[in-house]
């Protein structure tokens, strides 16, 4: 089972809340994934009102939700948005999120490394999405973060693990949890990121904008699992036979 | 350095040439290139791309889809004055247009806020024409006050302004700047333009420049489709956003491709854009720069604007009225154009749920410009 901070998944398949053509479908798929963290966008939601839509819909016990920083570009904003948060909707997790680009959604590592060692003193479960910085990764532990979450590719780009070399060392380094988040275009890249040793993945836009969001979030539930039985069971690794001129033979006549 | 410097080496007529002179196999190439360059904008918006339009359309529909799910947001605009000092050609605004003019009075903003809450916005966008005196700085800084309480994202459609102007505006709340170029045609721009501080063009070219400086949210670009060639305009246009993306990459861009509509003393437009015309443009943008939010406003037909939520466009208005007061205070003032589609807000959230899109009212938060000076 996946631990983070306090809590206990038995589904390590997070997902965001955003690009679905409703709330409806939204919910639908997300229960149908069996997801039960889900990361909701400050801005999306009106904190003020106790009837938001999207906040309605999330209303379940599968789910905890994991606010999002999404907007912020630089860590005073980030951790301002944190605090209001946190208040607003009574939870101390929060998904870090600092892009001051916001064509790429690229996140800014200074910003973040700072905003993290500022958010986690004042006592809050720090989930920060990042670049797939091996150095940042081991940076952020010390800054006192409760998981790291390397890209696979640029959000919403469906191209997979475009970082998958750096990907395998941030996972062979890391002693907090590595959530592999954006890219993740297809179960297969889902299923590859559990089987190289990754605890978790966050997929958004690969489910909200297939045609059929319920079947494809089941698919991305069942990847997930099996990526991580492939992992837990240790994978054959592929070995050549090889017949060419022995190198070594030489050691038997001495 | 500015953008100036850029325009300047590009002669109009060259780049008109290069347009129409794309070919079936440069449409080709654009369409399977992997990053799309300023070459393959000409072959996508050429004549010679016009047989590829269902492609072009399902493409510009995926990718859209891709970086914005299936969402459309949704605005109105709110105008705020009327008074002009310009002369524009093609403007119900136009100082010689002998009309009554108005601006609004805190009473009656406040009254327009009220209407506009109740058809659900939370995204607003300030109009005025061209006044420094009346509606000035001061002016707008007090009208964002008064608003800001109300809608977590202000956007403005007004005269270029300095950039530590902006800079006041955005620390007051302001996230968003429109602020079309009309023409990039310079003789041609002098002609729509004669009289006002809107004549001069170099100022009105290098205004984005200015909300690049003054670390602007998000600015919107756009030419009046009617004035000039409008696939030479384009092309000048995603030559503007190449630039500003480079510089001012902390900045999002959007872009507008309004099609000159009568008004009280209207002219004919120059160069008439085809609704397929206006299509391929659209898709064409889309192909060329997936990350760019594509606007539509209440000038196009309800035909048009139902099939093209999901062409490529990320934000439409609806239930606008183009005139200072017009939703309660003032409703006969003088418009600046007429509106094509007049549908209520509700009925075009309920067409883009049809189309299996949500509408999205809210994606701003005050909280996320804590840097600035805004009680949250």
């Amino acid at each position: 089972m996946l631990s983070i901070a306090d809590k206990i998944f038995s589904s390590r398949l997070f997902t965001g809340t955003g690009k679905f053509s409703s709330s409806a479908v939204m919910r639908d798929a997300l229960l149908a994934s069996g997801s039960e963290l889900v990361t909701v966008a400050l801005k999306r939601i009106d904190i003020h009102n106790a009837e938001d839509d999207i906040l309605q819909h999330l209303n379940h016990a599968q789910f905890n939700l994991l606010p999002n920083t999404s907007g912020a570009r630089n860590a005073k904003e980030a951790v301002f948005a944190a605090e209001l948060a946190r208040e607003a909707l009574e939870t101390n997790w929060l998904k870090l999120e600092i892009h001051p680009d916001p064509k790429y959604l690229m996140p800014d590592p200074i910003e973040t490394l700072k905003a993290t060692e500022e958010l986690a003193k004042k006592g809050f479960i720090v989930l920060p999405y990042i670049h797939a910085d091996p150095v940042l990764c081991k940076r952020l532990e010390d800054a006192g973060t409760a998981t790291v979450m390397p890209l696979g590719s640029t959000i919403g780009s469906n191209k997979g693990l475009k970082t998958i070399d750096f990907l395998q060392i941030i996972i062979e380094q890391s002693k907090v949890p590595v959530v592999v988040d954006a890219g993740i275009g297809a179960p297969s890249d889902a299923a590859w990121a559990m089987e190289i040793g990754a605890d978790a993945v966050l997929v958004n836009t690969a489910i909200a904008v297939s045609e059929n969001p319920v079947l494809m979030a089941r698919a991305f539930k069942m990847a997930v699992e099996a990526g991580r039985m492939a992992y837990e069971a240790k994978l054959a690794k592929a070995v050549h036979a090889e017949a060419s001129s022995p190198l070594t033979s030489f050691l038997n006549s001495l | 350095m500015s953008f100036v410097n850029i325009f300047e080496g590009y002669n109009w007529d060259d780049v008109k040439h290069s347009i129409y002179s794309k070919q079936a196999r440069d449409v080709e190439n654009a369409l399977n290139a992997q990053q799309r360059t300023l070459e393959d904008f000409k072959a996508l918006i050429s004549p010679a791309a016009l047989p590829y339009l269902e492609q072009m359309a399902q493409l510009s529909h995926r990718i859209t889809q891709k970086r914005f799910g299936k969402t459309i947001q949704m605005y109105i605009p709110m105008y705020l004055s009327n008074e002009c000092q310009n002369i524009c050609t093609y403007c119900g605004f136009s100082l010689t247009n002998k009309i009554p003019r108005k601006t609004l009075n805190d009473k009656e903003i406040l009254s327009e806020v009220a209407v506009i809450k109740k058809m659900g916005y939370d995204n607003i966008l300030l109009v005025s024409g061209e006044a420094h005196i009346t509606v000035g700085l001061d002016y707008f800084k007090h009208a964002i006050d008064l608003i800001r309480p109300h809608f977590s994202n202000i956007a403005m459609e007004v005269q270029p302004l300095d950039s530590d102007e902006y800079a006041e505006l955005a620390q007051a709340g302001l996230t968003t700047v429109l602020v079309y170029q009309e023409t990039y045609h310079k003789e041609e721009y002098k002609t729509h333009h004669p009289k006002g501080k809107k004549s001069i063009f170099n100022y009105r070219i290098e205004t984005p420049d200015r909300l690049g400086e003054a670390g602007i949210h998000k600015m919107g670009l756009g030419v009046l489709i009617g004035l000039e060639d409008w696939r030479t305009d384009s092309f000048f246009t995603a030559l503007h956003l190449n630039y500003l993306e480079r510089t001012y990459w902390k900045s999002k861009y959007s872009l507008s491709f309004p099609r000159l509509r009568p008004h009280a003393g209207g002219i004919v437009p120059k160069m008439e854009m085809s609704d397929s015309e206006l299509v391929q443009l659209i898709c064409a943008y889309r192909i060329f720069n997936e990350e760019v939010e594509l606007s539509l406003s209440t000038r196009e037909s309800e035909t048009l604007r139902n099939n093209l939520i999901k062409i490529g466009i990320t934000s439409i208005s609806a239930g606008s009225k183009t005139n200072p007061g017009g939703y309660t205070v003032a409703t006969e003032s003088l418009e600046q154009f007429e509106i094509n589609d007049e549908r209520t807000p509700q009925q075009i959230a309920e067409i883009i749920r049809q189309q299996g899109y949500e509408p999205v009212w809210k994606d701003w938060d005050r909280a996320l410009q804590s840097t600035s000076s805004i009680p949250v």
